[in-house]
């Protein structure tokens, strides 16, 4: 083959995340139980299931929002694989500003309301040491730009924008640091269907120039199909089902899995 | 290039009583490179249940396939994904793609993904497209609101942008007219002349004639009965 396919393809044996026996417990309830899995560079994994499967539990457990009871989060940092989860608070937050990014559902939980577009691409940049203001206003132009936000609104404050826009802002404010890891929660969950479309476009086209490996926690499997190489099927906190995204989703094992894809409404 | 070896399948449906509906067994077959090898049966008797395992997408109960180096059969899913991305290519009879996405850029998405540079995949899916017969004006609209036929064509031409070393073909040309369906069959014989090796489902006796080297009928893959 070309060289152009040798360089995707070199290094891929090392996973970028590694996840051993995570668990998390409300009380006696559990939240989500001996999760396992390894994600490696460039790999877009879905994370499926129904409200209290306990997706967003293993999200914030991974991302660092959460502590969890038990299990690594061992990730594959500059300086080696370390466990996230017993790393200092600083060093944790300070990945999360760097090599990880999070794209909530509702853009006001990832986004500054009241600072202008520009500046909640720029504040990212700041934040890991950025002074140059030119630099920094050029940066985020470039980055509204590749996310379609023209350029012209870039000191409105997202509260003037539609949801859709607001959603490419917190994209924009993520990977302005071109970080490794993205996860994301329900991010086309609130958004008019030709609106998720658009966006749906827009992170295949930025996962596949960036290279980035991605944790998307959905219940929408028509986004997971279009957009995950990989899925995880959660009930009832535990990790009932994964594999290759099309494979689960055409000829699911599971019991779980079989009422999920026969359930969903054919358009 | 496609080595297929006592392959069996088997579907349980946990939700109907848990019945366990066995669908094939020592399934058995190989497509050298430059070969294309036609599956028979009637509709039913698992041809498209076997494409479907080459591909990754039915999990395999036991046996291998294997397609180069890779054995389909107990690969992890990222070794199937860059299978997918380099060396096997799939003509499905639908496409499936994000809605609002140019056809053009549906057509060069492969390419993009191999690391292509834009323009130089953009060219490629033109001249597919051009060849194929969808009119320049069509290619900066989605295909979803396309014609079935032009559906398909599109489709094909995402399948050939890349020179995939191996291929599989799922009905390429039905709903075609006679013209496209020329251009089709062409291009099945182009790829098969640069090397690959090609399984197909051919329900065009006539074009089945033309460009496979060999059938296999699936019924004697089907599993006999307990």
């Amino acid at each position: 083959m070309t060289t152009a396919i040798r360089t995707l393809t070199a290094d891929t044996d090392r996973p970028l995340l590694q996840v051993q026996g995570l668990s998390k417990y409300y009380g006696n309830r559990i939240g989500c139980a001996d999760v396992s899995f390894d994600l490696f560079p460039g790999e877009v994994m879905g994370i499926v299931g129904e409200s209290g499967s306990g997706k967003s539990t293993l999200l914030s457990c991974l991302a660092g929002h959460m502590p969890p009871d038990k299990g690594r989060v061992i990730f594959d940092t500059a300086a080696g694989p370390r466990d996230t989860v017993t790393m200092a608070e600083a060093e944790r937050r300070r990945m999360a500003r760097t090599d990880w990014a999070f794209v909530h559902q509702n853009p006001r939980d990832g986004l500054r309301m009241g600072v202008s577009a520009g500046g909640n691409v720029g504040e990212r940049l700041m934040a890991i040491g950025a002074r140059h203001y030119g630099d920094i206003r050029a940066t985020a132009t470039d980055w509204l730009g590749r996310v379609e936000i023209a350029a012209d609104r870039i000191d409105d404050r997202p509260r003037a924008f539609s949801g859709g826009m607001q959603q490419r802002l917190q994209i924009a404010r993520n990977l302005v640091t071109g970080p490794r890891l993205v996860f994301m929660d329900e991010p086309t969950g609130g958004l008019d269907v030709s609106v998720q479309a658009r966006l749906l476009d827009l992170l295949r086209g930025l996962v596949r120039e960036m290279g980035l490996s991605v944790i998307i926690v959905t219940h929408d499997l028509a986004v997971v199909r279009l957009l995950a190489d990989r899925l995880m099927v959660m009930k009832g906190g535990h990790v009932v089902e994964q594999g290759l995204t099309d494979q689960v989703l055409d000829d699911p094992q599971h019991a779980y899995t079989q009422l999920l894809v026969s359930s969903v409404l054919q358009v | 290039m496609i080595e297929i070896r006592n392959l069996a399948k088997s579907f349980t449906l946990h939700n109907q009583g848990s019945a366990v509906i066995p669908v094939m067994a020592g399934a058995a077959l190989t497509v050298a490179p430059g070969e294309c090898v036609g599956l028979i049966g009637a509709s039913g008797a698992g041809k498209s249940t076997l494409m479907r395992m080459v591909w990754g997408n039915y999990l395999a109960a036991s046996g291998s396939i294997r397609v180069g180096p890779l054995d389909v059969a107990t690969a992890a899913p990222r070794q199937i994904i860059r299978l997918r991305r380099e060396t096997l290519g799939y003509v499905s009879q639908f496409l499936r793609v994000v809605p609002r996405v140019p056809t053009i850029d549906v057509v060069a998405e492969p390419l993009l993904n191999l690391g292509i540079p834009a323009d130089e995949a953009r060219a490629r899916a033109a001249s597919l497209l051009a060849r194929l017969n969808i009119p320049e004006r069509l290619w900066p609209l989605s295909p979803t609101t396309f014609s079935g036929g032009e559906q398909q064509r599109v489709n094909i031409a995402r399948g050939f942008a890349h020179g995939y070393p191996a291929l599989l073909l799922d009905e390429p040309t039905a709903s075609l007219d006679a013209v496209n369906r020329e251009v089709v069959l062409t291009l099945i014989e182009e790829a098969k002349a640069r090397g690959a090796a090609i399984l197909g489902i051919f329900h065009d006796e006539a074009a089945r004639d033309r460009v496979c080297d060999r059938v296999v009928d699936v019924r004697a893959f089907t599993p006999k009965a307990a």
